[in-house]
């Protein structure tokens, strides 16, 4: 030990510092910037940073007409692109009072639900290798590779499908739509199985993520949680059973919940969900029949009536809200996203608080935030 | 519950028909003329409200229990497609934010979105509050005028408010009184303008 | 000490030294040094683990098990330090801006710089936001441009080929980044 430091540790002063992870951290999950203070290891507190990755998207919004919008709800959150533009065709829908035929709200719900799988295996994937496994990444991605392929022979892209038209969708399905999900289902369940089995009771896992960044219901509620971080605390509230929309009402399925609200059971609650969402696609495909795939007044330059809307559906990283105001015009007034890691990650600074360091990073990764939808 | 039902048989019969007049006069941002013609028709007959056909049986209970709750504070209702709305006075937003979190009946737990409208002349506040039990969602309204908008910070009621609030500050220039640092959240240092705000002009090509 | 005469002592006779430039001699190849150079740096190119946006999506599955970058010769690092190539993948806003500037100027020479997407590219389908910079040519030096919106990871692969071509071919011209 040098003199200096002996000398420090002499007087048991605190060494207070600051430390900045990001904007560019690989484990920050995309533009994230966080500057700890930190004594030794441990994080007494924390100044998260957002809007390196801010868009404009809500103001773009107001300068595209109706059906252009939903590109650029593609773009917010990039790993659920099906799911935002559910909730966007939902909202101008109801503004509307446009019904969708019943075949379309199928397509919708198998591709919605493929999609929320899709993005869960990204998130184990990353909270894999936020905690030190390189294998599971692996497995999660090859899952990934042939769902997006079942995508891009849907609408025609990996990822940014822009695929569902308000009244509907764009085009019917591949002739041979059912082979390819009864193929892809058991392939799937298989990707979801053996990283489920490889991660979730590991216990070097365990020992990293249980009782770490736990935060209680009340606190929960109040940094306006929803979706998994929320349930993971308990709480039996998932938007397509409360509230069912689409046709969510005419499947059975179960909702997962945590009991501690700690990073393991965020995880866990996300890897149930998958085995819920293979159960809904399932079920799905079984009860859709033939028919009409957009509604006749959807497809026109749409002009919805004056008015205002808020609709909100359950997307991956909780509840994503539309509040679209209409003057009537061929573009919206005004539309505001919630946006659900928006408010997940707004929690960051009471979940670091009197962490060590190197918990930060499966913390910021248990809240499974999309910088797109954070920042818009 | 108990309380609440106390103070509404207190201030009911006043507020129920004074409620809009009072607010007509006293918020002068409302001076367009879609808002004249509708104070115009609430003074003339109290039953001539807005459309609630929307609401659906919970979501009108949840009205009902809304407007005797906020009592004191002169509520508009109305609906939001299929859900209860209530427009207030924005000096009133944190205590009646306050109220609704506190009342068992309504116990709105979480502040799902604030959305901040530029209606050019004046500014709307829009809260969408939530509560899982009992199981509502809720839409609050406030005005705040174009000149100098300010309104109560609600980070105090809920956490969530906090990154909200800062939002709105960056894009729409709202000044949330109370707040406990109204830094720029998603707009660096140093910007200029409002660029939420529907003067705020969209960019052609440009060098950086 | 002897006068060394052309052909003397272990150094090929003169007319063998001219049949081996001429490329007759089987198993001999010749090149300038800075030949030799570029194909090590092309082999062995690391990219900065810098994602962005949606674009990065994209280029972490090009890294996956399907895709397999490793094959190139491509790795991904997490610091700016040890690296070659910046990929970025995703908007370029202008916050971000002097972020990337400092990551670009840490990166030691030689160093390339691939836009992925069209938001890097030119700021695509943002390019009427008051926050977004038109493209990341604004703020360094590009050398390939990778279209698409996001790119497919076999785009980006032909992005890092292309790279390659270009690096072999600057040291023909005697042409050089950074």
């Amino acid at each position: 030990m040098t003199e200096a430091s002996s000398k420090i540790a002499a007087a048991g002063e605190p060494m207070e510092m600051l430390l900045n992870m990001g904007p560019q951290h690989p484990s920050t999950h995309g533009v994230f910037r966080m500057v700890l203070q930190v004594d030794g290891e441990k994080i007494l507190d924390s100044e998260p940073h957002i809007g390196y990755l801010h868009r404009g998207s809500e103001k773009l919004c107001e300068g595209e007409q109706y059906h252009q919008v939903i590109t650029l709800f593609d773009r917010m959150d990039y790993i659920a692109n099906f799911n935002n533009e559910m909730v966007y065709c939902m909202a101008v829908e109801k503004l509307m009072g446009l019904t969708v035929p019943e075949r379309a709200e199928y397509v919708r719900v198998i591709l919605c639900e493929l999609n929320r799988i899709a993005s869960h295996l990204l998130f184990v994937a990353t909270m894999g290798l936020d905690a030190g496994a390189m294998t599971p990444s692996m497995i999660c991605f090859r899952g990934r590779e042939r769902v997006q392929a079942l995508f891009e022979a849907v609408s025609g892209a990996r990822m940014m499908h822009n695929y569902f038209r308000v009244g509907g969708i764009k085009e019917d399905l591949p002739e041979n739509f059912g082979e390819m999900v009864g193929e892809l289902l058991p392939l799937l369940r298989a990707d979801v199985e053996e990283s489920d089995k490889l991660l979730t009771f590991n216990e070097i896992f365990l020992a990293r993520l249980k009782n770490v960044g736990a935060i209680s219901t009340e606190d929960a509620l109040d940094y306006g949680f929803t979706g998994p971080c929320l349930r993971a605390c308990g709480v039996d509230y998932d938007l397509r059973k409360a509230q069912p929309y689409s046709v969510y009402d005419r499947f059975e399925f179960d909702v997962p919940v945590g009991l501690d609200g700690d990073c393991w059971d965020r995880h866990y609650v996300r890897v149930q969900e998958m085995y819920e969402s293979l159960k809904i696609v399932e079920q799905a495909l079984e009860q859709m029949a033939e028919g009409n795939i957009a509604s006749s007044l959807g497809r026109r330059l749409i002009r919805p009536p004056k008015g205002e809307v808020y609709v909100r559906a359950e997307n991956p990283r909780g509840e994503l809200g539309v509040y679209l105001v209409s003057d009537g015009t061929d573009k919206p007034y005004r539309l505001k996203v919630r946006p659900p890691s928006f408010c997940n990650l707004s929690a960051i600074r009471h979940l670091l608080r009197n962490t060590w360091i190197a918990d930060s990073v499966v913390i910021l990764g248990s809240l499974d935030i999309v910088l797109g939808e954070v920042d818009r | 519950m108990r309380l609440t039902v106390a103070e509404q048989d207190n201030v009911q019969p006043a507020a129920s028909t004074q409620a809009e007049a009072t607010q007509a006069e006293a918020t002068q941002a409302e001076a367009t003329q879609a808002e004249a013609t509708q104070a115009e028709a609430t003074q003339a007959e109290v039953s001539a409200q807005p459309d609630l056909s929307g609401l659906a049986a919970p979501a009108r209970e949840l009205l009902n229990r809304l407007e005797l709750a906020l009592a004191n504070f002169h509520p508009q209702v109305a609906a939001l497609q299929d859900l209860p709305q209530v427009t207030v006075m924005s000096a009133d937003l944190a205590k009646v934010c306050r109220v609704l979190k506190d009342d068992p009946g309504i116990s709105a737990s979480q502040l799902m979105c604030l959305a901040c409208v530029d209606y050019e002349e004046y500014f709307q506040l829009v809260y969408m509050l939530h509560s899982i039990d009992p199981e509502g969602t809720m839409v609050i309204k406030a005005d705040v005028t174009y000149d100098q908008p300010k309104a109560p910070s609600v980070a105090s009621v809920w956490r969530a408010a906090d990154w909200y609030e800062r939002e709105a500050h960056d894009l729409f220039g709202v000044v949330f009184e109370g707040h406990p640092d109204l830094a720029p959240l998603l707009l660096y240092e140093g910007f200029e303008g409002f660029p939420g705000r529907k003067e705020f002009p969209f960019h052609e090509y440009q060098e950086f | 000490m002897a006068e060394i005469t052309p052909g003397g002592g272990n150094r090929p006779p003169p007319n063998l030294l001219h049949q081996a430039t001429a490329g007759k001699v089987p198993g001999v190849i010749t090149a300038t040094t800075e030949q030799l150079f570029a194909m090590a740096r092309k082999s062995s190119l690391w990219t900065l683990s810098f994602g962005l946006a949606c674009c990065a999506i994209e280029m972490i599955s090009t890294y996956m098990a399907h895709y397999d970058f490793d094959r190139f010769g491509v790795v991904t690092w997490p610091s700016p330090r040890q690296s070659d190539v910046m990929i970025v993948a995703g908007t370029v806003v202008k916050k971000m801006a002097d972020p990337i500037r400092l990551l670009y100027d840490q990166m030691p020479d030689p160093k390339w710089v691939i836009a992925m997407g069209s938001c890097a590219t030119n700021g695509g389908p943002y390019y009427r936001s008051y926050s977004v910079v038109m493209g990341v040519d604004h703020i360094v030096p590009v050398d390939v441009y990778v279209p698409g919106c996001p790119p497919r990871p076999e785009a980006l692969l032909y992005g890092i080929i292309k790279l390659q071509e270009k690096i072999m071919q600057d040291a023909v011209d005697g042409g050089g980044t950074g």
